[in-house]
Formats: C-alpha cells, structure tokens, sequence
C-alpha cells in the first residue's frame, strides 16, 4: 500500500501540453489579427479618403458634367490651391435608395412566398426538392451574369426581348434577381426552426394551414426573415456588375424609374475610378461615393438587427 | 423564513394527495362512484370507436381497437412506451391529417357521425375536439393573444374577447395569476402556468371534447396536482380523455380506463394493442386480463 500520488505533482504530458497550448493559442490571435487588419484598413481607407470630400453641396447637387475645358479649369484651380467644387452625387444616393427599394419591393414578398411554399406546402415533394435546387443554382451565379440576362431580355431590342432599353427598373429586376434566392433561403430556414408543436397547437384549436401559417408560423419566424431580408437589401445596395450596363446614366436626379437613364452610388464609384487617371477630381469623388455607400449598406444592416432585436425582445419578456 | 413559510401555504392551498399506491381508497373513490350504479344504456356516447388501425407509412402502430368514451367523463389511456395510445388520441381529431405517411382505418363514431368521412371538416373537428399537448406550447405571443386567438378564427366579435379570455382563464384556475400581466409574453409563465395556460386556450373555443396527452408528463407534482383538480372541475361541462403514463394519475382522475399494450403482430413488428378498457376501478382492482394486471402492478412496462 503506498499513498497515492500528490495532486500537485505534475502528470506526464504536462509540458508538452502547455506548449501546445501556447501556440494554439498565438496562432488564434494571429488569425484574428489577419482578418480584422484588411478589414480595418479598408473602412479607415475610405473613411480617410472619402471624408474630405463630403459636403453639404456634395451629398445635394446634381453631377456636373466634366468638358475637357472643366478638367484644365480644375486643374489650374488645383494648382492655385483651390478646390472646384459646384459637383454633387444627389442622384446617384436617390438612384441607389429607389432601385434598391423597388428591387426588395419585388424581391421579399416573392422570396418570403418562396419560403414558406418551400417549407410549408411542398416538404419533401419533388416539384419542392427541384425548386430548392434552383434556388441554390440561382444563389451562385455571379452578379455581373444576372445584369447580362436582364440587359439581354428587359434592355435591348433583339429576338424575344422586351426592348424597354436603359433604365432604374432594369437595374431593380437585376437586383430582385440577385435577393430572391438569398430571401427565399433564408424564409425557408427560418420557418424550419418554427417548432411542430406550435402548429399543432393552433390546428388543434381549428385554424386552417393558411390562418395557422400567417397568424402563428409566420409571426413566429418574423424576426429571422426580416433581418435576413434587410441583409440581402444591405447586399444589393452595393452591387456594381448588374447595374453598370441596365440602368444607364443621368446627371440629374430621375426618379422616375420606369423611363429615363438612372445613375447609382455603385456604377458612379465605377465611373469615377476608371477616369481618374487624367483628372484627380473623380478620384476623390470615387472615394467620398464610397463611403456615402458604406454608411446606407450600414445602416440597413443596423436596422436589420435592430429589428431582429426588438422581435426577440417581445417574445422573451 | 419567508421562503419556508410561502411554500407550505402553496402546498396546503392546493391540496396535494400522497400518492401512495392504488390500495389506498381514496383515489379509487375518486370520480367513480355513480359510474357502477350508472346504466350502460344509460352513457351519452360521444366516440364510439370500431376497428381502429393506425398506420404510420404503412408499419401498423396500433389495430384492433374498439372502444366509446362518454360525455363528460374522464377516460384514460393508459400503458407502456409504444403502445399506441397517443396514437389513437390523435385519431380522435384528426391530428393524423397534418402527419404525413399517417393512415387511419377502421371507424370512428362522433356523436353518431363518421368523423374521417369525406364531407366532414377536420378544422371544424378540432374546433369541436381541442387537445392539450404534451409539451406546454404557448404561441410566443402575449397571455391574451394566447387565449383570443381560438374565438378570433372562429369568429368571436373583439369586444367580446375580454369576457371570454377572463372566462376562459377563470375555468382554468389561472386569472388570478395572470390578471395584472395579460400583455406579457406567455412565455414567461412558469411550466404548469404555460400548461393550464394551454388548457384555457383549449376551453376558450367552447369545445366539446377535450384530449389531453400526458399533460402533466413535464410539470411538478404541484403543478400536477392543480391539473388534476382542474380536471376533475371540468368534465362537469367537457369529455376528457387523457393519455398518461402515470397509474396512479389514471386512478386519480379516470372513470374509465383503457389499457394498451405492444406486442409482436404476425409479421413480427412491434404493434400496439387494446388489452383492456373497463371503469377504473374494475382495472385496477379485478382486472380480468393478466397483462393488464402484470402492468398495474409493476411486474411489467
């Protein structure tokens, strides 16, 4: 009979093991610093650069248009340290806020459908399994294919298309494209967390599927599907590839967004950044334009978890 | 103190028995007496169950069942795991409907008419036949909500709401619990107020039948014991029918009982059987079935 061991005394392993766990975790902290960096950066860039160029006249008049006359005047005034100005992006913010708007108008109330379609009424049903397929299919195809087919059947006069030519609502069909399969996923996984009970509880007290479906399923999921809509709608504000050749160009604001040229904070970002090489300016412009993005993206996604808050909150009190 | 001192007021407030075995008489008194002087002839039927058989894509999970309940009793279903008896409670509003792959043969009498015939409602049969669940599952909306929505789908104008959600919850033996917070979440409630929540909910719509499976399964022996009173207040105006896997519960609350149990078919599955189905005092003082009396007493399940 000997007495046990101390419970101080060290088991073997243990050096070993603390080493392990040192470079665990200093490789950890280097992970997180490798992602947090390029994400500081690129705020802090566009914070920096994008900052001197907001101004009251900026964020409200029209966009001028630049002769090649304007261009040496600016850069004369450059030079005799003067900053021309006269040059806004008002309605590039309205193009932005409409085309995105009409697009989630299209987008949410058909994706939500989707959803509850998909989860609720088709199950495990082929037709369903084939559309879930799609859906997926329509999740990865890339932004910049989606402009390409609205351009080809909405925009231009060939073959079966409509030939409405450039405008908002082209860009908003591209758009909706883009959200639907993103607002009909997240719908379906939303009503999937719904617990079988809570059903069964309201047929139990004679509600129909439909009355069951909007007045206890939907309401309980509601949450979910509205801060997964308002990401999708926060995702769409910045796409580039899909406007730049549907909605045209305008100088001045259009809101009408069924004819007319339009003009959004993306593609003029694009614009000015591929003419910057010659004239300043529109590099600055580019920047100020990407930050004015930035802060809508944001703020959508903001009021996405505001929502989802405030829903958790009234269930939980 | 304090605590100490609250806690034997709860206990002595509602009264709670020892369950301490089936000998004792008093929970064989329970309910029972005027059911032997009562005539057969007499029972107002209100299911009359003939050749009941569940399918559950396409494995039997219980056949051979032949049983009526009558109004305002309460009927148990009793037996082990398995055994089929939520089963055939389901059966009994058409919850089957909404599982798929779930196939019901076989009869079943309501009031004398078919319920799974093709003219029948199944909405306006669970209006009829309301069930409480296992689980406690309130709507993640408020108390009132909770109680309203019933009456609203089926119609209830909203100014009389009020009356009805305090009526309902007054039957319940829950408004002076949830009088002052009506707009609170139900969640909030503790587990045996969620359930007697559910159970207002339930008398809310003015049902005819109320299922209940295994409604105390997940509560304490307080809160159960509540739920038993409540039961015993509320077939004066409803047909209970209650599954449970608590005898001495069955032996409490039931006029009647019937006894399931699971047993190899010819094909060799697992299948669940009606053994037994007599007034609750015949079960568990003179069952004629030996399996019935292996499982009342303990020897089996």
């Amino acid at each position: 009979m000997t007495a046990p061991a101390s419970l101080l005394a060290p088991r073997p392993g243990t050096r070993a093991r603390h080493a392990r766990n040192r470079i665990a975790t200093l490789s950890i902290w280097v992970a997180l610093i490798l992602v947090v960096v390029p994400l500081v950066a690129v705020i802090g860039a566009v914070i920096v650069k994008g900052a001197s160029s907001i101004s009251g006249s900026f964020l409200t008049q029209d966009i001028n248009k630049i002769t090649n006359g304007q261009k040496l005047a600016a850069a004369f005034a450059k030079v005799a340290g003067k900053q021309s100005t006269q040059d806004g992006i008002k309605p590039a913010i309205i193009g932005t806020l409409l085309i995105t708007g009409l697009a989630t108008l299209l987008a949410v109330p058909l994706g939500v459908l989707g959803g509850v379609y998909l989860n609720e009424y088709g199950g495990r049903s082929r037709f369903a399994r084939l559309l879930r397929f799609l859906t997926e299919v329509m999740t990865g195809v890339p932004s910049i294919v989606m402009g390409l087919f609205v351009f080809s059947i909405v925009v231009v006069k060939t073959g079966f298309s409509l030939g409405w030519n450039v405008s908002g609502l082209a860009g908003s069909l591209a758009l909706a494209c883009l959200m639907l399969p993103v607002v009909i996923r997240a719908t379906e996984e939303m009503l999937k967390l719904v617990p079988q009970e809570l059903r069964e509880a309201s047929y139990a007290l004679g509600a129909r599927k439909s009355k069951t479906i909007v007045s206890v399923v939907l309401p309980a999921a509601a949450g979910g599907i509205v801060s997964g809509a308002l990401l999708a709608v926060a995702r769409a504000s910045g796409e580039t590839a899909p406007l730049v050749f549907v909605i045209g160009i305008t100088r001045t604001t259009n809101t009408n967004l069924f004819s007319g040229g339009n003009v959004a904070l993306s593609t003029e970002i694009f614009r000015n950044a591929l003419s910057y090489g010659s004239y300043a300016t529109a590099r600055n412009r580019a920047w100020g334009e990407a930050l004015v993005l930035i802060v809508i993206a944001l703020s959508f996604t903001l009021l996405a978890r505001l929502v989802t808050a405030l829903f958790v909150r009234r269930r939980a009190a | 103190m304090q605590p100490t001192a609250s806690q034997t007021d709860i206990v002595e407030s509602v009264s709670i028995d020892t369950p301490s075995g089936v000998e004792n008489g008093i929970h064989l008194e329970v309910g029972n007496p005027e059911i032997f002087q009562r005539d057969d002839a007499a029972r107002e039927l209100v299911f009359d169950i003939e050749k009941l058989k569940i399918l559950y894509s396409g494995v039997v999970a219980v056949a051979d069942v032949d049983l009526d309940i009558a109004a305002r009793e309460v009927t148990a279903f009793i037996g082990p795991s398995g055994c089929g008896k939520t089963t055939v409670l389901r059966s009994l509003n058409r919850m089957h409907d909404t599982t798929p792959g779930a196939v019901v043969h076989g009869k079943i009498l309501y009031h004398g008419e078919d319920l799974y015939g093709s003219r029948i409602d199944a909405a306006e049969v669970r209006r009829r036949i309301g069930m409480v669940f296992q689980k406690p599952n309130p709507f993640p909306k408020s108390i009132f909500d909770n109680v309203a929505y019933g009456p609203k789908i089926n119609g209830k104008k909203r100014k009389d709401l009020d009356d009805l959600v305090e009526h309902a919850l007054t039957r319940a033996a829950l408004w002076d619990e949830v009088k002052d917070k009506l707009k609170r979440s139900a969640l909030a409630l503790s587990g045996g107020q969620q359930q007697r929540l559910c159970i207002a909910r339930a008398i809310a719509v003015e049902p005819d039948v109320i299922l209940m499976d295994e409604p105390c399964s997940a509560l304490d022996p307080i809160a159960t014991a509540r739920i038993e009173d409540l039961m015993a207040e509320l077939k004066r105006e409803f047909t209970i029918v209650i599954v449970t896997h608590n005898m001495q519960q069955a032996s409490r609350v039931a006029d009647r009982t019937a006894f399931f149990t699971a047993e190899l078919n010819d094909a060799g599955k697992r299948q669940g059987i009606l053994v037994e189905y007599d007034s609750t005092n015949k079960i568990f003082t003179q069952p004629s079935d030996p399996r019935t009396e292996g499982y009342i007493t303990g020897r089996f399940g």
